[in-house]
């Protein structure tokens, strides 16, 4: 897929001010192979190339185990740390919306915010 | 799916290194890691069971450089080779733009490549990919124990096992020693960016001179 300038923009747009305003450290959009498409917020050195590859493997891998209880697959990862905490969230059939966030931050407005994203960043995607 | 980031100017391409359990496909990135300058590359991430086998894929993310102004970024990656992770080995194919299929020259080998060969165009099918229409190289690896006692297959073996019908290029390898990983990186990239810029760079272009949306 090929992402412009301004396509880059107003998606970084739509993560500032739906996700970073609340408080979200690092909004990163991911595409299922594992590319980061756009990341915005401040990274504190995290590698977002092996984190984007290893969230894309992530949900593949849990998909597989979606289907052994008979669910095509999990829309919605979470996992908690001491501080930071990582949600992972299906963006249409090929995308992947990851946030990190600190325990400050509720993890129930967490999810609101990026179902209410969700929608937004796919419109923007199709458009290509 | 390759990824072309126009702000970023950078062009992302996906490698994946296939082949049987044992191949070689690890060392391959390992030695690629160890010549590199940091400069050009980025991490290598590798997730390995007990026994260093992969558990699941290694990636190495590599610079390749400019063409037209673009970055060239390269994202290297390996399956885990043993039969029963077939499930792993199709996720890593997801969004594959080359392939490098590693095979072992051991004589005993013989039937692990022809069955790693058919998964991977199984797997393949199942994106609706073929490995005809894919940028492909072959590496037949650990060449360098033809001098040894063990037996070995010929190339003309190999050739005709794996390589009859597809006629994409061979390297002889010694991935541990570094012999021809070089070779086969330099003419997957080379046929990888190509095929890369064709599929997506092309098809904007003809889109925008239709008056599309670029």
């Amino acid at each position: 897929m090929v992402v412009t300038s301004q396509k880059a923009k107003q998606l970084q747009k739509v993560l500032d001010s739906h996700l970073l305003s609340v408080g979200v450290s690092l909004a990163i959009l991911i595409d299922e192979a594992g590319n980061v498409i756009v990341a915005s917020g401040n990274d504190n050195g995290v590698d977002t190339t092996s984190l984007a590859a290893l969230a894309a493997a992530n949900f593949g891998a849990t998909a597989q185990i979606a289907k052994l209880i008979g669910e095509e697959d999990f829309s919605i990862l979470y996992h908690k740390g001491k501080k930071d905490n990582i949600h992972f969230s299906k963006v249409g059939k090929d995308f992947i919306l990851v946030t990190i966030f600190t325990d400050e931050i509720p993890l129930g407005l967490v999810r609101l915010r990026v179902n209410q994203v969700a929608q937004e960043l796919l419109d923007l995607l199709a458009e290509n | 799916m390759a990824l072309i980031d126009l702000n970023r100017r950078e062009i992302h391409c996906k490698i994946v290194y296939y082949g049987p359990g044992r191949s070689g496909k690890t060392t391959n990135l390992f030695y690629i890691y160890n010549a590199v300058s940091e400069k050009y590359r980025g991490k290598l991430l590798t997730i390995e069971t007990r026994g260093d086998r992969t558990l699941f894929f290694d990636l190495l993310p590599i610079n390749l450089g400019q063409i037209h102004g673009l970055n060239i970024r390269i994202q290297l990656y390996t399956v885990p080779g043993q039969s029963h992770y077939r499930a792993t080995r199709k996720l890593v194919l997801k969004g594959v733009d080359g392939i490098v299929f590693v095979a072992d020259s051991l004589r005993k080998r013989r039937e692990k490549n022809i069955e790693s060969l058919l998964d991977l165009k199984n797997n393949l099918k199942e994106y609706n990919l073929t490995l005809e229409q894919l940028p492909l190289v072959f590496q037949y690896n650990k060449r360098d124990l033809i001098t040894s006692a063990i037996p070995i297959l010929t190339i003309e073996e190999l050739e005709n096992d794996l390589n009859r019908d597809l006629k994409a290029p061979y390297f002889e390898a010694s991935a541990t020693k570094g012999i021809g990983v070089f070779e086969t990186l330099k003419e997957i990239s080379k046929r990888t960016v190509k095929y890369v810029a064709r599929k997506y760079i092309f098809k904007q272009e003809s889109l925008r001179a239709e008056g599309g949306l670029l």
